[in-house]
């Protein structure tokens, strides 16, 4: 890692590299570059970066493992908050700028449409997780108790795939790539509990702290 | 057959505003019309339909709704023509050096007159019209678009189909070195090319049914379907197939594209129908591509005076 104090340097401008997606989205509002229909753009893009988010979030343990660098465990708070901040823009889109709060209407998206479904499942398991991401918060729980829950991530991250792939009309081409993204990722995990990259692991980890 | 006119928007609010707040664009619009009547001024009746104007300031025909004409940037930008790519604005960008002169159209099947004709032959005659149609995407966004063309009735009845026709089924060319779109690709994902729609031949003769070889007055721009495509306005958008070359007539359905990719969720008939969603999603609004809140889908997508007839008997949850 590079010696610059993490925490002062290093922190901030990945946050404000976080918040890039959405000033560029703001900037293509402002100087008209959003289709002809800008509501499908503001619903796209901000689900898209959820998605997104979601992957680099869950990338953080593995890159860790991967290369050693531990310190990235600073980031995974902020980058998960990030997910959750698009998820709701997301969420925003589809109950305001696309229903206007029609709640008859919304209800019945929930009750009938998978696509809609796994949305709110990946929308409403991921609060819990941005309430309870603060340290206060890990001490009144307890780090176990914490981390049962914040494991909840996995499977918002399953229903957030799952949302995308039900929605695309026919080219399954890029919700397929983030389902292989996700076993990957979560496979990774698996392996890991299972102790299949032991060694390797071993190995990796032994260099770097050497 | 009582034909009605839609009327919920008073006719005062149509043509001046956009005219006054819009002349520069409006002189634009003209003179390119003047020009498209230069290209294809071998279709006699073009010159004065073409020369009188835009469809804006014209008499309004018994089929135009008087709703509020979505701008012409809109129709041009925004565009699901898969050949050219998945996003609705691929087509704009990668539809620009498509060649559709010279254009041949081959007409099969059952019908007394087949051939290849080239496009001026085929169309050689007809009085370009001019139609303003609402347009609502299956994907539950509209549009009102002034098309310039002819009837499809017209068509049909000089190409003469045999009494064993009951269908008429229309291709998009295939042409992958023009269309990028069409290029086979590894992992899939695409419709099978090249784009087949097809109508019932009674709903071919409908009045509605529309081929269209213009916009605003001016010719087709590539991105909407140069050089003719079908307009089927109480039909959801891509039953309008694009560029097309070949027409057949048959005895049996035709598979179109949509339904050979998603039976299930694509039917041949595909009418404008609020009460029958697509599986994955209500199909009882949309969003008028200009508007910020969304209005209520129409059956038939306001056309049912005119067309409601053709499926009497028909259970339109099943043929949907």
């Amino acid at each position: 890692m590079p010696k610059l104090n993490p925490r002062w340097i290093l922190k901030p401008a990945v946050f404000l590299i976080c918040l890039v997606p959405m000033v560029w989205l703001a900037w293509d509002t402002v100087s008209g570059n959003l289709t002809a229909n800008w509501l499908e753009d503001f619903r796209d893009r901000t689900g898209i970066w959820t998605l997104r988010f979601l992957m680099i979030t869950l990338s953080v343990t593995p890159l860790r493992r991967i290369t050693g660098w531990h310190s990235l465990i600073r980031f995974r708070r902020m980058l998960g908050l990030f997910t959750f901040f698009h998820s709701f823009l997301h969420f925003i889109t589809y109950i305001w700028l696309d229903q206007f709060f029609a709640f008859d209407e919304i209800l019945k998206d929930i009750t009938k449409r998978p696509f809609i479904i796994s949305g709110f499942a990946g929308f409403f398991l991921l609060i819990p997780l941005a309430i309870t991401s603060t340290k206060k918060w890990i001490g009144r729980l307890g780090g176990k108790r914490w981390q049962m829950l914040h494991r909840f991530i996995y499977v918002s991250a399953v229903a957030g795939v799952l949302h995308y792939y039900w929605r695309v009309k026919l080219d399954v081409r890029d919700p397929v790539a983030y389902g292989v993204l996700l076993a990957v990722l979560l496979g990774f995990r698996a392996f890991s509990r299972l102790n299949l990259f032991k060694p390797l692991v071993a190995r990796v980890g032994s260099e770097k702290s050497a | 057959m009582l034909i009605q006119r839609a009327s919920d928007i008073p006719s005062s609010e149509i043509t001046p505003e956009r005219l006054y707040s819009n002349r520069r664009e409006f002189i634009k619009t003209a003179s390119s019309a003047l020009g498209t009547a230069a290209v294809i001024s071998i279709l006699p009746g073009c010159m004065n339909s073409s020369a009188s104007g835009t469809a804006q300031n014209k008499a309004r025909g018994p089929y135009d709704t008087d709703e509020k004409q979505t701008p012409y940037e809109d129709i041009i930008s925004y565009n699901n023509y898969y050949e050219f790519g998945i996003d609705k604005s691929d087509p704009i960008k990668y539809s620009k050096n498509f060649k559709t002169k010279p254009w041949t159209v081959s007409v099969e099947g059952m019908v007394k007159k087949p051939a290849t004709y080239a496009l001026e032959d085929l169309t050689k005659g007809f009085a370009m019209e001019d139609r303003v149609y609402r347009m609502r995407c299956v994907e539950a966004w509209s549009m009102v678009i002034p098309w310039m063309g002819f009837p499809l009735a017209e068509l049909v009845k000089r190409l003469e189909p045999t009494p064993s026709a009951k269908y008429v089924e229309f291709k998009t060319i295939l042409d992958p070195s023009q269309m990028p779109g069409q290029k086979p690709s590894i992992f899939g994902g695409g419709l099978h090319w090249p784009y087949t729609e097809g109508l019932r031949l009674d709903e071919a003769m409908n009045p509605l049914a529309f081929i269209a070889m213009g916009i605003y007055g001016k010719s087709l721009p590539n991105q909407d379907g140069a050089p003719l495509r079908l307009v089927t306005p109480w039909k959801y958008g891509f039953k309008g197939v694009k560029a097309i070359v070949k027409i057949r007539f048959t005895d049996k359905q035709p598979l179109t594209a949509w339904m050979e990719a998603s039976p299930q969720e694509y039917g041949f008939y595909a009418n404008v129908n609020p009460q029958v969603d697509h599986p994955r999603w209500s199909q009882a609004s949309e969003r008028r591509i200009g508007e910020f809140y969304k209005r209520r889908t129409l059956m038939f997508n306001g056309y049912a005076e005119q067309v409601a007839q053709l499926y009497s008997g028909l259970d339109l949850r099943k043929n949907f």
